[in-house]
């Protein structure tokens, strides 16, 4: 039995994102749901499913799903999870809530993503409340040498494939720059006022070499989530449908910092197959950005381009405004709000759906969107589609 | 040695080793019963083989720089001082990695392939840290 378009995503719920402190982690949770809610024309009573990505905020991350619904008053739930792939784990979640409702196990499913680890300003400055706290824990034997955080781990692995392809940091530059113009469109982007040369980028402080401040993406409060319903339920709701035409999952263990390679390659084979498609069917791509390194590594291993291509593959400007490959159309996490896998599954929706304003491709009928955690550990390919 | 400001790490029983070869200057590593794969740090189970039975053996302490970054945010008050500064992953001859810092380059000339050999760096009187040096080969090139 194939999954190929069964179930769509009904709703689409974006709090405000970013220097926002009107919430907890948990409050942007609900408002999240609330609002995916109210864009299928949806109300609590008919979700039968939550399943929860939590943020660095819900330390006790555990068992977050049952707090959250405690939190929003949800009742006779039959599919609640708290689930954990980094940033794998939006397309996971949409996967696991597809399966569900397709063999009858629930109708109505929540994803959603929330967190908050930006502190309110302080009175006295305090670095430690900046958002670079926010993913800088050292670990044991790490911390003795000076070893902080995920930017310096994936800091390594990005050092590797400058050293064995030539890869620059103008390459990773372009990327950077290309999102940013996108999100210059996009008035939801934290960056939507603030434009930025490859000179800009070049100037930006060095966080850890070879990542300028402009390699690594932003840090937001705030909560994002999606409604997924069977397809057929989904033509009867407000917005047109969101099909999930594709879905895959790779994960490949050993160690990325030798292959350099994701889990894409794995992920995108159920994905496409499911889907049946191939790269020249995909109109709008929208890819997991961590870093401008996680876009260019993840091109590579979809195949857009070859093992170690990347870099030039990025620098004619194709991935930018007008190019022939739109990328990350909302300014992605770099440029427009972080909020992990929901990012680049969020603005895949607005594209499908024909609600990208002044940044709409025209005719986007099929939308690819990856995400990817940990350091090039996990990853989901969402292959979503305006028709079944 | 109250003056040290950096985290000093905590022996835990399955590093004990380790740190106890380190205090006398000498660079151990664990080997697989199982299948003679090295590895660092310590593991209960062997990722390749799962055998849970392996042994503390002196590495060469000889090495090359897999990869390296520059650090230039503070994250810990103990490195205020020195940013920027490297931190170098080093395959070991026996094929083990260790996340470490050299000793005696300047971050901005450390090339991956570099030859490195181990040093030690008494932190404390309970604690030693490895740490890398370029071998004279380096120097050389």
């Amino acid at each position: 039995m194939s999954l190929r378009s069964k179930t769509a995503i009904a709703g689409l719920g974006i709090t405000k994102q970013g220097r926002v402190y009107d919430h907890n982690h948990v409050g942007f949770a609900i408002e999240a749901i609330r609002l995916a809610l109210d864009d299928a024309g949806l109300t609590r009573a008919d979700l039968d499913g939550v399943l929860l990505n939590p943020g660095l905020t819900w330390a006790d991350g555990g068992m977050g799903a049952f707090q959250l619904q405690q939190a929003m008053g949800l009742h006779n739930l039959q599919l609640a999870h708290t689930m954990n792939a980094g940033g794998a784990t939006a397309g996971a979640m949409i996967m696991q809530a597809a399966e569900a409702i397709a063999a009858g196990l629930a109708t109505t499913v929540a994803c959603v993503f929330s967190d908050a680890p930006l502190k309110p300003p302080a009175p006295k400055p305090d670095k430690s409340s900046g958002s670079a706290a926010a993913y800088a824990f050292g670990r044991g034997l790490d911390a003795a040498y000076g070893q902080f955080g995920v930017n310096a781990m994936y800091a390594m692995v990005a050092q590797r494939h400058m050293h064995l392809y030539g890869t620059t940091n103008d390459h990773l530059g372009a990327i950077a720059v290309a999102e940013r113009q996108w999100a210059n469109k996009n008035p939801q982007a934290q960056f939507y006022d603030t434009p930025m040369t490859l000179d800009d980028y070049h100037r930006s402080r060095w966080v850890v070499e070879p990542f300028h401040l402009y390699d690594c993406c932003l840090v937001s409060n705030g909560g994002l989530a999606v409604i997924v319903t069977s397809a057929d339920r989904a033509r009867d709701l407000k917005k047109p449908p969101v099909y999930l035409r594709g879905m895959g999952q790779g994960h490949p263990g050993g160690d990325p910092s030798e292959t350099l390679t994701s889990g894409a390659p794995l992920a995108k084979q159920h994905a496409f197959a499911m889907a049946d498609i191939a790269l020249d069917d995909i109109d709008v791509v929208e890819l997991y950005d961590c870093y401008t390194f996680t876009v260019l590594v993840t091109l590579e291993d979809y195949g857009f381009c070859k093992k170690g291509e990347g870099g030039p593959f990025v620098a004619d400007g194709k991935i930018a405004p007008g190019g022939s490959l739109p990328l990350n159309t909302g300014g992605g996490q770099l440029s427009s709000f972080y909020m992990w896998g929901m990012t680049p599954v969020s603005e895949g929706v607005m594209q499908i759906r024909g609600d990208g304003g002044a940044r709409q491709i025209p005719d986007a009928k099929v939308a690819l969107v990856s995400g990817n955690g940990g350091i090039l550990s996990t990853h989901s390919t969402l292959i979503l589609a305006n028709q079944p | 040695m109250s003056d040290y400001k950096k985290p000093i790490p905590s022996i835990t029983p399955e590093m004990r080793p380790f740190f106890e070869a380190a205090k006398r200057h000498e660079l151990v590593i664990q080997r697989c019963d199982g299948c003679g794969t090295h590895r660092f740090p310590a593991r209960e189970m062997c990722p390749h083989c799962l055998s849970s039975k392996s042994s503390w053996v002196k590495a060469s302490g000889k090495g090359d720089v897999f990869s390296f970054n520059v650090m230039h945010q503070v994250y810990h008050p103990g490195f205020a001082g020195e940013v920027p500064y490297a931190v170098v992953s080093v395959k070991l001859a026996e094929g083990a990695k260790m996340t470490t810092n050299l000793v005696g380059v300047k971050p901005h000339d450390i090339r991956i392939g570099m030859p490195v050999e181990v040093v030690f760096e008494d932190i404390t009187e309970e604690i030693t840290l490895p740490k890398f040096r370029p071998t004279r080969e380096s120097k050389l090139t």
